[in-house]
């Protein structure tokens, strides 16, 4: 059995370090996320909600 | 910025996949109870005839008033075609969205290995998604009375937040009062309670309501059990792929 890489982190870094090596990137990934999700389902702006409303309704966000 | 790369795209690809198969399940179930319901926007409620004129003075979105008025105000999209596409891009972009968390917080551990793990980590991105504001706030229909929207954004959110955390304690807390400082986190929001109406009375039929909740709860759920096994495919693949081309992903 191929033995396979398990982690999408970048490899060589030490144990020791590995985890603040990865802390950084992944809080970036998740505030990107944040982001999108809060623009598109939380967004007053008038034409993102109405062009997101059905998005809204079917999402269950708090809509109008 | 190796690692932010590949998040990104193996949270891009999982989010499209997952947020074409939302959108095919909006079309079919959720959004024509939706403009069902856009049938009694403006209407007056069916009980209590005070009922209207209270909900009108409480806030121009109630019941009673007419709802929708600002719609007319801005830009929207056309019924039909360019109405379908940005319900179909929202569903994308949101799914990328989703998908990034679901991703970054799978990778704080040991990341989405198995199927299995996938479907887990799903469930509980509907738990903490769907289902925990759910049940403050259940799904509403266009013409139904609701509290302020900041002050219902704001339960959500933090509801959002205190029931990811609660979860995240129950199972990896190391301590046993971890788990139960998780369990207050999940119960919390329910016991501050969600902004709630003046008055419930809606126009709309409460059974097309119930048929909206149980449309929007079960097709969340399938989103998030197709996100996270697609994460799980798809993040299998880019592994296996890169031990051909490069060892290591870096």
């Amino acid at each position: 059995m191929i033995m396979t890489t398990t982690t999408l982190a970048p490899a060589g870094a030490s144990v020791q370090t590995h985890t603040q090596v990865q802390a950084l990137p992944l809080m970036m990934a998740a505030l990107l996320g944040l982001l999108v999700i809060g623009f598109v389902g939380f967004s007053h702006i008038e034409a993102v909600h109405n062009a997101g409303h059905d998005y809204r309704h079917s999402m269950a966000f708090p809509c109008h | 910025m190796t690692l932010f790369r590949n998040v990104v795209f193996l949270a891009a690809l999982a989010g499209l996949c997952a947020g074409l198969v939302m959108t095919a399940l909006q079309i079919t179930s959720t959004v024509p109870l939706i403009l069902q319901a856009e049938t009694f926007e403006g209407a007056a409620p069916q009980a209590h005839e005070h009922g209207a004129a209270e909900a009108g003075a409480g806030h121009s979105h109630a019941a009673g008033a007419p709802a929708h008025v600002h719609d007319e105000d801005g830009w929207a999209p056309a019924d039909g075609f360019e109405r379908t596409a940005y319900t179909t891009l929202a569903n994308i972009v949101t799914g990328i969205g989703f998908a990034l968390l679901l991703v970054v917080a799978s990778e704080f551990t040991s990341g989405i290995t198995t199927l299995r793990q996938g479907l887990l980590w799903g469930f509980a991105g509907f738990a903490i998604f769907t289902l925990a504001p759910g049940l403050g706030l259940p799904p509403e229909l266009p013409a139904m009375p609701a509290a302020d929207l900041t002050a219902r954004q704001v339960w959500w959110t933090g509801t959002v937040a205190a029931t990811a955390a609660g979860l995240a304690l129950v199972v990896y807390g190391r301590a046993s009062w971890l788990a139960i400082i998780g369990i207050a986190l999940l119960v919390a929001p329910h016991l501050i309670g969600a902004p709630q109406p003046v008055n419930h009375d809606s126009p709309v039929p409460e059974g097309l309501h119930h048929q909206f909740v149980v449309a929007v709860t079960v097709t969340n759920l399938v989103f998030w059990a197709v996100l996270g096994v697609a994460t799980a495919l798809l993040r299998g693949r880019m592994l296996d792929r890169s031990v051909v081309a490069r060892p290591r992903l870096a």
